[in-house]
C-alpha cells in the first residue's frame, strides 16, 4: 500500500512537470508573430506577489485596450493577442518573464513591468533582443537613461518623479498665484529631494520666493518644531513632497497651530488612508500632483468602459497600463511593421498621441512622455479632479 | 584494511556522467538549439541545488532548523555584486568574496544562536534573515531599497562547474569524520556529547559552511540576474529553500537536488498560468506531506554503489 502512493505522487509529480513543459513548449510551437494571423504582444507584470494589486490593475486595462483594438480591427490587418507572464513582484522573475516572452513567446513588444526595479532587470533582456518595451508606471530615471545615455527600446508612459515638482511650482504660482512658499521634505527620501528640487527651481523662476526650508525623516511622529518655524516665516503656501502616512499628521498638526495655508504635495498623498489620519476639514484647502484623475471628464469614456466590464472604479494604475498598451499598439501602426527597430523609432518619434489625460509626446532623448499632470483638490474629505498642468 | 582509491570504477563513472551532462548541455547552448529561457532555467537550478544542498547541511545533516538561508544568499549576492560592479573584479573573485563575507556572518551569527535549540534557533535565523535584508534596504552604497544593477557574468560552464563543486565539499564533508560528528548531533546532542564530540564547534563549523555555499550561490545569482533588490531575499525566499530540502529528504544530499529541481522547474513551467501556480504547488506539497512525509529521498542517497562488486562494497 505504501509503495502504491509513493508512486502514485511520483507519478503526480513528474505528470504535472511534463504538463508545465508542454504548455511552454506548444506555445513556442506558435511562435513568430505573422504566422496564425495574431500579432503577440507581452507583458511582463505584477500579477501576484507584494504589489499584486499595481499589476492586476494593469492587466484588466490592457485586456479593455486589446479588446477595443481589436473590435477596430485590430492591428496590421491582425487581431492583437496579449500573453501575460507573471514577475511575482520579484526583479529576478521579472528578467524571468520578460526572457519567456521574448525568446518563448516571441512577442513583438513587451508592456511592464510596473515598478521600477522589474522593469530595470527585464529592461536588459529586451535590449539584447532588440524588442522595445513600455513601463506603465516606473518612474526612477534610471529605467530609460543610464549614465547620461538614454537607453534604447526601453519606454514609459509615466513623468518622472521630479516633473511632479515642477507641475506643483507652476500650480502655485499661476493657478494660486501666490509668491512665498515654504518647503518640507523628508530629508532620506529621494523621491521627496527630487520634487523639492524640482519645485524650488521652478517656483523661483516664476518670481516665486522660498521662504523657509525644514526637514523630517520618514516615521517621525511630530512635526510641532518645524511647523513653528515654518508658521514663522508666513509662507503662502507649504510644498510637502512626502507619502501619505506623515502628510497626515503634518496637515493636522499645522492646522491645530492655527496654520490655514495651502498646502501641496506630490502622488505620494494619493491613498485613502490620508483621510484617516487627518479630518476632512483640516484637509480642505490642500492640493497635489498626480498622474491621473479618475473624475476627469476627458477619463470618462475610459472609466465607462472599465466600469461596464469589470464593475469597479479603475485606478491610476489600470490608466497608465491603458495608456501604455495604446501608445505601443499607435508605434507599431505607425511602424507598419512588427519589426523591433522600427517599432522603437515610431515610439521615439510620437507627438500628439491621445492619451487618456491629454496629448502624450515621447521626448525622443530621454524616452519619457511630455505630457499633462492632473491636480488633485481635497474637499470635503473627497479627492476632487481640479485642473490639469502642461509641461513647460 | 583495504585502501581505498580515489579514482575507483564508482567515482569514474560519476566523473564521466557529469563531463556527459555537461557537454550535452553546453552543446546545445552553444548551437543556439536550447532556448535562452531554458538555458536561464538550469542556471537557476545550479543556484537553487547550492542552496537546498547548503541548507541541507545545516537543518538536515546537522539537525539544527534554521529559515534565515536567504539572509546569506543576500550578503553573498550583493558583495558579489560590489566586487564586479565597482571594483570590476574577476568572476571567481567575486563569488569567492560572497561566499567568504557570508561565512564570516554565518560564523559571528552561528556563535551564539546555535546554543538555542528548535523552535528558538528558527525564530533568531528568522530574524537574522529580516536583519539583513533591512541593512541593505538602507545601505545607499548598495542601492538601498531600490536595488542594485550587476550585469551578467555568468554562463551555464561557470554555474555548472561551481554547483559541481559545492556539492562534491558538501558530499565528502558530510562523509568525513567532521561530518558524522554533525549526524551524531542531529540523532542525540546529550549523547554526542558524553561521546566527546564537541557539539558547538560542529554545528558551527556546519552553519558556517552552509552559510559560505549560500553566499555563493547568490553570487552566482547577482551576476546572472541583472538587478538585485533586497525584497527578493526575504523570507519567502528562505521558506522556497526549506521547501526545496524537505521536499527532496531532510539530510539526503541527492534529495535536495532533486528538491531544487522539482520546484525551479515546476516555478518557470507554471509561470503562464499565475492564479493556478500557487494552488498546484501548495496541492503537490500536501500530497507530498500525507503520503510521504519524510520526502522523495528520505534519508536515502542515490548513488552508483550498486555498479560496484558485493565484495567492493565499502563503507560509504
Amino acid at each position: 500500500m505504501k509503495k502504491f502512493f509513493v508512486m502514485a505522487t511520483a507519478a503526480v509529480l513528474s505528470l504535472s512537470l511534463l504538463a508545465g513543459c508542454g504548455t511552454t513548449g506548444a506555445t513556442s510551437n506558435g511562435g513568430g508573430s505573422s504566422a496564425g494571423g495574431n500579432l503577440k504582444i507581452g507583458a511582463d507584470l505584477e500579477l501576484t506577489g507584494g504589489v499584486a494589486m499595481f499589476g492586476t490593475a494593469a492587466q484588466k486595462a490592457i485586456d479593455l485596450a486589446v479588446e477595443q483594438q481589436n473590435a477596430n480591427g485590430g492591428l496590421l490587418g491582425k487581431q492583437i493577442k496579449m500573453d501575460y507572464a507573471d514577475n511575482k513582484s520579484d526583479p529576478g522573475e521579472s528578467t524571468n518573464a520578460a526572457t519567456k516572452l521574448i525568446t518563448q513567446d516571441s512577442v513583438v513588444a513587451v508592456i511592464g513591468a510596473m515598478t521600477s526595479g522589474n522593469t530595470l532587470a527585464a529592461s536588459q533582456v529586451a535590449i539584447d533582443n532588440k524588442v522595445p518595451l513600455i513601463s506603465p508606471t516606473g518612474t526612477a530615471d534610471k529605467v530609460t537613461v543610464e549614465n547620461g545615455q538614454v537607453k534604447p527600446y526601453i519606454f514609459r508612459a509615466c513623468f518622472i518623479d521630479p516633473f511632479q515638482g515642477q507641475v506643483a511650482a507652476q500650480f502655485a504660482a499661476n493657478t494660486l498665484k501666490v509668491q512665498k512658499a515654504a518647503i518640507f521634505i523628508d530629508q532620506k527620501s529621494d523621491y521627496s529631494i527630487g520634487l523639492a528640487n524640482a519645485f524650488s527651481t521652478n517656483f523661483k523662476s516664476a518670481n516665486g520666493q522660498i521662504v523657509s526650508q525644514e526637514k523630517y525623516v520618514a516615521g517621525d511622529k511630530d512635526f510641532r518644531p518645524q511647523l513653528a518655524r515654518i508658521k514663522s516665516s508666513n509662507p503662502d503656501v507649504v510644498f510637502v513632497p512626502g507619502y501619505y502616512g506623515e502628510v497626515g499628521p503634518i496637515v493636522k498638526q499645522a492646522r491645530e497651530m492655527g496654520m490655514n495655508q495651502a498646502f501641496i504635495g506630490g502622488d505620494g498623498w494619493g491613498s485613502p488612508e490620508l483621510f484617516n489620519l487627518a479630518s476632512a476639514d483640516q484637509l480642505n484647502n490642500c492640493y497635489y500632483v498626480n498622474h491621473v484623475a479618475i473624475d476627469d471628464p476627458s477619463m470618462a469614456d475610459f472609466v465607462k468602459a472599465f466600469k461596464a466590464k469589470y464593475n469597479q472604479d479603475p485606478d491610476s494604475f489600470a490608466a497608465l497600463g491603458y495608456d501604455a498598451a495604446r501608445l505601443m499598439f499607435q508605434a507599431i501602426k505607425d511602424a507598419n511593421s512588427t519589426n523591433g527597430d522600427k517599432i522603437r523609432t515610431a515610439l521615439e518619434n510620437l507627438k500628439g498621441f491621445k492619451g487618456l489625460n491629454g496629448d502624450i509626446t515621447m521626448d525622443p532623448k530621454t524616452h519619457n512622455p511630455i505630457k499633462d499632470a492632473v491636480i488633485i483638490k481635497i474637499e470635503n474629505g473627497k479627492n476632487v479632479f481640479m485642473t490639469k498642468v502642461s509641461p513647460k | 584494511m583495504k585502501r581505498v582509491s580515489i579514482l575507483n570504477r564508482k567515482n569514474a563513472l560519476t566523473l564521466f556522467l557529469v563531463i556527459v551532462m555537461y557537454a550535452v548541455i553546453q552543446g546545445l547552448i552553444v548551437t543556439d538549439i536550447l532556448p535562452p529561457l531554458y538555458t536561464s532555467t538550469l542556471i537557476q537550478v545550479c543556484v537553487y541545488v547550492i542552496l537546498a544542498a547548503s541548507l541541507n547541511l545545516i537543518n538536515g545533516i546537522t539537525g539544527q532548523f534554521s529559515i534565515g538561508h536567504a539572509g546569506f544568499m543576500a550578503i553573498g549576492a550583493y558583495l558579489a555584486g560590489i566586487v564586479s560592479v565597482k571594483f570590476h573584479g574577476p568572476l571567481f573573485l567575486s563569488l569567492l568574496v560572497g561566499g567568504i563575507v557570508a561565512a564570516v556572518a554565518g560564523f559571528i551569527v552561528g556563535l551564539p544562536t546555535l546554543r538555542l535549540r528548535g523552535d528558538y534557533l528558527a525564530i533568531a535565523t528568522l530574524g537574522l534573515g529580516q536583519i539583513v535584508m533591512i541593512i541593505f534596504q538602507n545601505i545607499d552604497y548598495f542601492g538601498g531599497a531600490a536595488g542594485m544593477q550587476v550585469g551578467r557574468h555568468i554562463n551555464w560552464s561557470w554555474a555548472f562547474w561551481v554547483t559541481i563543486i559545492s556539492l562534491v565539499v558538501i558530499h565528502n564533508f558530510v562523509n568525513s569524520t567532521h561530518g558524522r560528528a554533525c549526524i551524531s548531533v542531529r540523532e542525540n546532542e546529550i549523547a554526542a556529547e558524553a561521546m566527546g564530540v564537541n557539539t558547538t564547534k560542529y554545528k558551527v563549523l556546519a552553519f558556517t559552511l552552509g552559510a559560505f555555499f549560500a553566499g555563493v550561490a547568490g553570487g552566482i545569482y547577482s551576476n546572472y540576474m541583472y538587478f538585485i533588490q533586497p525584497t527578493t531575499f526575504n523570507f519567502l525566499t528562505s521558506f522556497n529553500i526549506l521547501v526545496m530540502v524537505v521536499l527532496g529528504g531532510l539530510g539526503s544530499m541527492t534529495g535536495s537536488i532533486l528538491g531544487a529541481l522539482i520546484m525551479t522547474v515546476l516555478n518557470v513551467a507554471l509561470s503562464g498560468i499565475p492564479s493556478l501556480r500557487m494552488v498546484i504547488t501548495a496541492l503537490l506539497l500536501i500530497i507530498m506531506m500525507l503520503f510521504r512525509p519524510s520526502g522523495l529521498m528520505g534519508t536515502k542517497e542515490f548513488n552508483l554503489n550498486f555498479l560496484e562488486k558485493k565484495g567492493e562494497r565499502n563503507v560509504a
